[in-house]
């Protein structure tokens, strides 16, 4: 049973149809890449995905269960979680803070208004262990606002991954990472635990053929191809389709 | 009951020629303007020393209170406003409650604190009956300036080059800028005219709301009311929440009137609760 | 699997942030002492406590939620009825449980209109909120035989708190009692504001949208912050019903919401602070004003408004920087700062 599976699902924006009865399957444990031309319709699949958006029709499972009525903070506890392709971080917290929050909330502890931040030892040794992780100790006491752009895009992993998810969708990370800090974000997702389920929405293709297992391709909104990756970069409906990018792995 | 949906009609048009140029500084600039009762004010007041002192005639006394608020309007849009477009909505509030304060305090200081009222020539007081029911000179009069006023505006929006210039700027700023459609300088002329209308509205509504320095403060929730309840996207929105909220109001204080304006209020929460937009708006608010 | 050391250093860290610092314990100290420093001030300051509470609870809504409401003074003023009524009418005879109870009630309407205040803009909210507000007013009007409409509520007789400390003309019990108030509701919301709701709070002020990402239920906390701050502003509303044993249709009105956003517009959002000193200083402002021309003052106060929106928050808030670095130059131990973590690989 896939982990992730979407059935018709499809979103009209008045006339303009985004999302075209698209049926995604994504497997339990997959490096699983969905890759398309800009406007493609991607971003707003991953946010329909995560109940930012409602469906005009078409069903949404996570683990076999139903959850295309479920509100956005009720799918983090069941399981998924996201990045965005631009930073959405709180600028006035610091990274310490805002891993705190995540940690807080799925440990049950984030309603509590009667103690001090930091008096739980098992959430504070959660959010060490996910600073640490994601090498923010050094700017865990800055506040976020000043940190520099890769930090900030590390960050912004740190936070989906501190939701423990099933089912993890990166939204671009990769995007706006200047080169030099690029290698230490591609390791950190590289070495993402193995029953973490990756969903990846990339451009780079370097980083797509390197790090997935199974592509799907999205054109237009509708599912144009899905495969493994040999196969995908053979398709010459792909390499129409992006016409004059690099497919060669 | 007929009289009273006819002083419902008229009481609800006044309004909308009041608020409409809050809406559409609302929905043009996203600019909280709570100072909007104080032009009308400000309209009224000329009109009371123009009619009453120097004996100008009532005629002329009304489109004199637009052009000298419009005025008004315009030279505060220049100088003050301009530096708190940018804000956020609570320094907005803020300015513009604070100006209100101002306003009231020194009309309080040079015209004193009693209720002033318009000398209306004869021909206007007293009632005509049409089809057996009673109506009002002077609101007559106001349905028809108001009704002549709204057809106008819808107009100069629909027809105009400049209105479609304005529905461009209130629907995307930055597209429209894009266009090369001066924003800075159809929202000042808006701004002027709008507090133009509000000041003509308080010309004539002097008699019909009372006219004393606490004004600004008791109609400027009405004001917004029908601009929330009315929405900013377009004149019929706040023309029909006008008209709803004119006729709601002399209802409920006829039929309930220690009430008074309860029902005004429960109504617009209601409505808001409904449709957070208001209840014409087409875009999601801001 | 996380670094002992870090973690502990991290866990002191938070602990020590949240640790009352020498200059809030100052604050309280010099205000305690007032009792006995100004004691021909006392109604003033009396009126200044209250107002304090008062400025707090909307800033608990307005700087950690960024809910904007104009109508906070709802909760004041039923909560304000109510103390006086079941004072008149003998329901509730004792002081600080009459206060309690106006609490409870002004949270009440707070939970039952905080879902009105979750949708729609900034500018439905201003709506929503005043509406509330002046309706309730009206309704007081309408049953002026109970409320004593226009004239305000007649014949209430407070019994002295604790059976002890009677209210007299001079304020003396009474701003003890305001005070001893003001300082325990300060020091549960600011338990609430260094908790991991607070922090939740301030997420969700900053990125809503990030906020449910992350699986915080917002809907919810802001229910429950709003629901926290109506009732504090309803025990304000009942302190001065109390310690003035009347209570009149003006506490429902616009002046009065629209003074508190004044008062922290004056002394700051977002510290929990800003409404304690800028009731002060909108108190004595108020006083000063108000001895130079009565019949004026709301212009100047008018004028100090437009004054420090052009002037803009942010360059205030910069100054106030300036100045609290300086501060900090003088005494560096007054200022707890974090200390940077070495971590032992050197990164």
């Amino acid at each position: 049973m896939p982990i992730l599976q979407t059935t018709g699902l499809e979103k009209r924006f008045g006339g303009i149809v985004a999302t075209n009865n698209v049926n995604l399957s994504v497997e339990k444990g997959a490096r699983h890449a969905l890759i398309g031309p800009n406007g493609a319709g991607k971003t707003t699949f991953i946010n329909l995905l995560t109940g930012v958006l409602k469906p005009s029709s078409g069903r949404i499972a996570l683990e076999g269960k139903d959850i295309t009525d479920t509100s956005p903070h009720e799918r983090v506890r069941l399981g998924m979680a996201r990045t965005f392709q631009i930073n959405q971080l709180f600028l006035d917290l610091t990274p310490l803070e805002s891993v705190g929050l995540v940690v807080s909330e799925r440990l049950g502890a984030g309603a509590d208004w009667w103690r001090v931040v930091g008096t739980k030892s098992s959430v504070t040794e959660e959010i060490v262990e996910v600073i640490e992780r994601f090498h923010l100790t050094d700017v865990m006491f800055d506040r976020v606002a000043v940190l520099p752009y890769g930090k900030q895009r590390l960050l912004e992993i740190a936070l989906a991954f501190a939701c423990r998810p099933h089912v993890l969708l990166l939204d671009e990370p990769a995007a706006g990472v200047p080169e030099a800090e690029r290698h230490e974000l591609l390791a950190t997702i590289e070495a993402l635990p193995q029953d973490v389920t990756v969903l990846l929405i990339e451009h780079d293709m370097d980083i797509v053929f390197s790090f997935a297992d199974r592509i799907s391709v999205l054109v237009n909104g509708a599912l144009f191809v899905d495969g493994a990756p040999e196969e995908v970069a053979k398709d010459p409906r792909v390499k129409a389709v992006y016409l004059g990018e690099e497919l060669d792995a | 009951m007929l009289t009273i949906l006819f002083d419902g009609v008229a009481y609800g048009m006044l309004l909308f020629v009041l608020a409409c140029g809050l809406s559409v500084t609302l929905g043009l600039m996203n600019f909280i303007n709570l100072a909007h009762g104080a032009f009308a004010m400000a309209g009224g007041y000329c009109t009371v020393i123009l009619v009453n002192r120097f004996g100008v005639p009532f005629a002329l006394g009304l489109p004199l209170a637009f052009l000298v608020t419009a005025l008004l309007g315009g030279l505060f849009e220049r100088t003050l406003y301009i530096h708190v477009y940018a804000r956020p909505h609570l320094d907005q509030v803020l300015f513009t409650i604070g100006l209100v304060f101002m306003a009231v305090a020194a009309v309080d200081y040079t015209m004193g604190s009693s209720q002033q009222f318009v000398q209306i020539p004869e021909a206007l007081t007293g009632q005509i009956n049409v089809f057996g029911i009673g109506m009002g000179k002077y609101r007559l009069l106001i349905i028809a300036i108001c009704g002549l006023l709204t057809i106008a505006l819808q107009l100069i929006l629909t027809k105009t080059r400049f209105g479609s210039r304005l529905r461009a700027a209130v629907d995307d700023q930055r597209v429209a800028r894009g266009l090369g459609i001066n924003v800075g300088a159809v929202f000042g002329l808006t701004f002027a005219f709008g507090s133009g209308l509000a000041g003509l509205g308080g010309a004539l509504g002097a008699e019909i709301l009372g006219l004393d320095p606490t004004f600004p403060l008791k109609y400027m929730i009405y004001f917004l009311i029908v601009v929330t309840v009315g929405g900013t996207s377009s004149i019929t929105g706040p023309f029909f929440a006008s008209i709803l909220l004119g006729i709601g109001d002399v209802a409920g204080k006829y039929y309930v009137p220690k009430l008074g304006a309860f029902v005004i209020y429960a109504i617009m929460i209601v409505v808001l609760i409904w449709r957070p937009q208001g209840l014409f708006a087409r875009a999601a608010a801001k | 699997m996380a670094n002992p050391a870090l973690t502990s250093h991290v866990s002191d860290y938070l602990k020590r942030r949240a640790r009352w610092s020498p200059l809030e314990i100052a604050f309280w100290i010099f205000a305690f002492a007032t009792i006995w420093l100004f004691p021909s001030k006392h109604l003033i300051l009396k009126d200044t406590a209250i107002l304090a509470l008062f400025a707090m609870s909307l800033d608990l809504i307005l700087g950690y939620a960024g809910i904007l409401s104009l109508g906070h003074a709802a909760f004041f003023g039923l909560a304000g009825y109510f103390a006086g009524l079941v004072a008149k009418y003998g329901f509730i005879t004792e002081p600080v449980l009459a206060l309690v109870a106006a609490g409870l009630v002004a949270a009440a309407l707070g939970f039952v209109t905080s879902f009105l205040v979750l949708r729609g803009s900034d500018l439905t909210r201003l709506m929503v909120t005043l509406g509330v507000s002046l309706m309730l007013g009206e309704v007081a009007n309408r049953y002026s035989n109970i409320t004593g409409g226009a004239d305000g509520l007649q014949g209430v007789e407070i019994e002295p708190v604790l059976g002890r400390f009677r209210f007299d003309l001079y304020g003396h019990n009474g701003y003890v009692y305001c005070l001893i108030v003001l300082f325990v509701c300060f020091v549960v919301a600011r338990r609430v504001v260094y908790s991991p709701f607070g922090l939740s709070l301030r997420s969700v002020k900053g990125n809503s949208l990030r906020a449910s990402a992350i699986g915080i239920p917002v809907k919810w906390r802001l229910v429950g912050i709003y629901t926290f701050a109506a009732g504090l502003a309803g025990i304000a509303g009942a302190l001065l019903t109390q310690t003035t044993a009347f209570c009149s249709l003006d506490v429902f009105s616009l002046d009065r919401s629209a003074d508190l956003l004044l008062v922290l517009i004056i002394g700051g959002t977002g510290y929990l602070y800003g409404g304690l000193i800028g009731a002060v200083i909108y108190k004595f402002l108020q006083d000063y004003i108000a001895n130079l021309t009565p019949q004026y003052w709301q212009f100047w106060i008018g004028l100090v408004l437009v004054t420090i929106v052009l002037i803009g928050r942010e360059r205030m808030r910069a100054w106030i920087e300036t100045a609290r670095s300086a501060l900090e130059n003088l005494w560096p131990r007054g200022f707890a700062r974090p200390a940077k973590f070495a971590a032992p690989d050197g990164k």
